[in-house]
């Protein structure tokens, strides 16, 4: 199970021996450690001219504590002020090798046609060899479709081949990602970029985000638990990524309903009570399941917060040789039943205000899996869920996503035959497989109430892999 | 007694500014002080006259110079009644004397003085080391043949090793140029900018004396009549060649861009109206205000030489004047960088928000209005004689002019900055 290659070539004599062969490296992801800052290095901002959230990037970088530098733009420099960032000035032609930064922070929203992305090439360039190991490259965009005109579209919509090339590029576990804010999405961006910046995205790159302004408020949270007083219901999660995410969002804070099937009722226990959480045995296939699950979360907690549809189980053959049942089972458990769950729980009003459901979808359901035809089918109609609710359950601050996961270090990948499990592990920018804590990492991100801006998307936590979009 | 008097600038004299080892090397900070003066009292027709004061001073003093000024005023043409004292304000000296004049001229306490500064790195003060010192010192107290033979048997050889003044910052170790390297670093300035700001200087300081405006500012002296360090034919792309000398091999600061070391001396007649009118001597320009200010570079990390971009601000409010409200701006030119960075700072939303407390930016300067005449790149900078240099040639810049306003702002060692304003006469 464990990535013993990557802890091969992580040794001093490892990596002699695979920089002579020509070896993929994988580099050790930094991942977020309890009272650690967001990030720990330097930030440079900059921003193409006429951008409209340097403004709120340099709050946040602000109310992050984050050291800050900018190129010498007076756009910049005013934006660092009114934030009141104390922002070093770096310019490229006269900086030192060793000036290097955690993250390169681009606000690219000033761009309004293709001849402007120019400006995004003059910002990286100087700057991109200079991104520290498990650095952050953030660009932030308009969404396309919110485009003044066809020309902002176009060039906005250029910014994803920028930022996926750029993910390709960096080494050393950084990432990339691209974050389109809406007209009026600036108040909600904190979440997002608090997220993309920490090694809480260790295993999240090359990946388009979509902020509205939701219903518009951005709650304060304490940033270090942002879950407390919420209750979340987990499904599936006794064990691997539904454990991990049990185990993050009452890390944040929150209290967790763990469910899982009887058959894993001890496991499930231990979990739950390892979390201080509670927990429900059920089988969410069976008709009467969203019916408990509600009266549950309504009888001990009055109601729930967040809902992460993470039960998921895989029966692979090829489709010519799959039965009725394999197909039949796949479907029930991956996405027949977070539908009736979600339907029972929004029907009761058991879903409070500024409720969040998190959908579980996989890389499978994106690019699809050869013996995997009733599991790619289920996992792209969570994602036709998130997408089909998004729009129908904006009015009380509810948001429904998905989180995509990659090839995660499981029980179920270290199933696979090794030729298939390796590829798996090292076919994405990362070269290494992610870990359940990196899929529950973004599932409580997608679940913070400070989210609100974040609703229909989903977010692939695949280490940019060579497969799917 | 409270009311305050306008601080006439009636001009002032200096020598042409020698490289270090050139011409000047022989001549002390006596000879060279007391050379200028006499200049400026047979310029202003004062042989013999009683000033209220004539203030100087030198950066590198040897200690034998402890009444430097004084001596100077008993060996010039001035009345021996004429007292004088030494200031020491690193290159801010030559200002900071101007200053104090000015405000006992101000308050009534003086009508008219000399204010001035001289400084050789040729003639420089060589001491003994430390132990020795201790050793000559020990010696001198001794009594007895015993303890004097005692205190002699103490020296050693490697001690006779004299200590050579150093142009570095006693608690960081580093040389100013060093610490400019630093800021050029922080402000992102580049190569190109230096040079080109150095040539442009070596530029309008030979067209200064090609148009004569120099002729009565400068006086020859040991055989020198224009200042050494000018190079008319200075040109960026020339500059551009020179290896830097600061900030390591990537550095962007080199000899071209960075004042060398010099010797030199200057002097400024100041008086009240009512002692210029008296005299019949014309009134160039008013010292107005001014304000000096010091940073911390040694624990804020603040840049060493960042201080007038400190100091302009409140004297700016205290006048009611914006940065834009000047026709003319002398910005010492100790490395292109330190002017650019001030530039640059004073632009800066960030740094005019978080370190200055100011909502606003100072903002842009004209570019064509800053040392009009020539900076310290061209001319040198002997350390205390460049106050002197700028108040007189801004005088006679503004006094040529009828109108206007200037600003003077000069870096100094120690993290200090020494500004101030002047305005023609309108009288």
């Amino acid at each position: 199970m464990a990535d013993r290659y990557g802890q091969l070539v992580n040794t001093p004599l490892g990596r002699i021996i695979s920089k002579q062969v020509g070896l993929p490296a994988p580099t050790p992801l930094e991942r977020h450690e309890l009272g650690q800052p967001v990030i720990s290095g330097p930030v440079l901002l900059g921003a193409a001219s006429g951008s409209r959230l340097t403004g709120t990037a340099a709050s946040v970088l602000a109310s992050i504590g984050a050291e800050v530098s900018t190129l010498v733009q007076d756009e910049v420099r005013r934006a660092a002020a009114d934030a009141g960032l104390s922002a070093a000035m770096f310019n490229p032609d006269t900086a030192g090798r060793e000036d290097t930064f955690k993250a390169l922070v681009f606000d690219a929203s000033g761009i309004k046609d293709s001849d402007s992305l120019r400006e995004a090439w003059s910002f990286f360039h100087p700057t991109i060899r200079r991104v520290r190991r498990s650095g952050r490259v953030i660009v932030l965009g308009t969404p396309p479709e919110t485009g003044q005109d066809p020309s902002e579209a176009i060039a906005q919509r250029a910014l994803e081949g920028l930022v996926r090339s750029i993910g390709k590029e960096v080494r050393q576990g950084a990432t990339a990602q691209l974050l389109y804010v809406a007209p009026e999405g600036e108040a909600v961006l904190e979440s997002a970029l608090r997220f993309f910046l920490s090694p809480r995205s260790a295993y999240v790159s090359g990946q388009v985000v979509r902020i509205t302004p939701g219903d518009g408020d951005q709650p304060a949270v304490d940033w270090e638990q942002p879950l407390q007083q919420r209750v979340a219901l987990v499904t599936g999660a006794a064990r691997g990524i539904g454990q991990a995410i049990a185990e993050v969002l009452a890390r944040d804070g929150a209290h967790v309903v763990a469910v899982d099937i009887p058959a894993q009722a001890s496991q499930l226990e231990a979990v739950a009570q390892g979390i201080g959480g509670s927990w429900l045995e059920a089988d969410i296939t069976e008709e009467g399941a969203p019916a408990a699950i509600a009266s549950h979360l309504l009888e001990h907690h009055d109601g729930v917060d967040a809902i992460i549809h993470n039960a998921g189980i895989t029966r692979d053959k090829t489709l010519g040789r799959m039965d009725e049942a394999l197909w039949q089972q796949v479907l029930a458990v991956n996405l027949l039943a977070p539908q009736r769950i979600d339907a029972e729980l929004f029907s009761r009003e058991v879903v409070r205000e500024h409720g969040r459901v998190v959908c579980v979808s996989s890389i499978s359901g994106i690019a699809g899996n050869a013996g995997q035809t009733n599991y790619g089918t289920s996992k792209a109609g969570i994602i036709g869920m998130v997408q089909a609710w998004a729009h129908r359950t904006g009015q009380r601050g509810v948001t429904i996503n998905a989180v995509a996961p990659g090839f995660i270090e499981t029980q179920m990948t270290a199933a696979m035959p090794l030729a298939t499990r390796e590829a798996g592990r090292r076919m994405n920018s990362l070269r290494q497989g992610g870990l359940p804590v990196d899929v529950a990492e973004t599932v409580a991100w997608l679940a913070s109430p400070a989210s609100g801006g974040l609703n229909g998307n989903v977010v692939r936590v695949c280490g940019q892999s060579l497969i799917g979009a | 007694m409270n009311t305050r008097r306008p601080v006439a600038v009636l001009g002032g004299i200096r020598l042409p500014f020698a490289r270090q080892n050139g011409p000047y090397a022989r001549a002390s900070n006596q000879d060279m002080l007391t050379a200028t003066l006499d200049a400026l009292i047979g310029k202003f027709g004062l042989e013999g006259q009683v000033l209220g004061e004539v203030a100087a001073g030198a950066v590198l003093k040897h200690s034998r110079d402890f009444n430097l000024t004084r001596e100077c005023v008993l060996g010039s043409r001035l009345a021996a009644e004429t007292p004088a004292y030494d200031v020491q304000q690193a290159c801010g000296t030559g200002l900071e004397t101007a200053i104090l004049v000015g405000g006992k001229i101000a308050l009534g306490q003086i009508e008219c003085g000399v204010a001035g500064g001289v400084d050789t790195t040729s003639d420089a003060p060589l001491a003994v080391g430390e132990d020795l010192r201790q050793v000559l010192l020990d010696l001198s107290r001794a009594r007895t043949a015993g303890a004097r033979l005692k205190a002699l048997s103490r020296i050693r050889p490697q001690q006779l090793m004299p200590e050579i003044p150093r142009n570095s910052e006693p608690r960081t170790g580093l040389s100013m140029g060093e610490h400019t390297a630093l800021m050029a670093r922080e402000w992102g300035i580049g190569r190109p900018e230096q040079d080109e700001l150095a040539a442009e200087s070596h530029r309008k300081l030979a067209a200064a004396y090609d148009d004569g405006f120099l002729d009565d500012l400068v006086m020859p002296y040991l055989g020198l009549e224009r200042d050494q360090n000018l190079r008319p034919d200075s040109t960026e792309e020339k500059l551009a060649k020179l290896k830097p000398v600061f900030g390591g091999p990537e550095g962007t600061m080199t000899a071209g861009n960075s004042t060398p070391l010099s010797d030199g001396a200057s002097t400024v007649l100041l008086a009240s109206e009512e002692w210029a009118a008296q005299r019949g001597l014309t009134i160039q320009a008013h010292l107005v205000d001014a304000e000096t200010a010091a940073v911390d570079y040694v624990h804020k990390r603040e840049g060493l030489l960042m201080a007038p971009a400190y100091a302009v601000p409140p004297l700016l409010d205290r006048n009611g004047l914006t940065l834009q409200d000047f026709d003319f701006y002398e910005i010492h030119e100790a490395f292109a960088a330190q002017v650019l960075c001030t530039l640059r700072a004073w632009e800066d939303p960030v740094f005019c928000r978080e370190r200055l407390g100011r909502a606003e930016p100072l903002g842009s300067i004209e570019r064509e209005r800053i040392n009009v005449h020539g900076g310290s790149l061209a001319a040198g900078h002997p350390f205390a004689a460049t106050g002197g240099r700028i108040i007189a040639g801004l005088a006679k810049t503004l006094h040529e002019r009828g109108t206007g306003r200037g600003l003077i702002s000069i870096c100094a060692a120690g993290g200090m900055g020494v500004t101030a304003i002047m305005e023609a006469n309108h009288g």
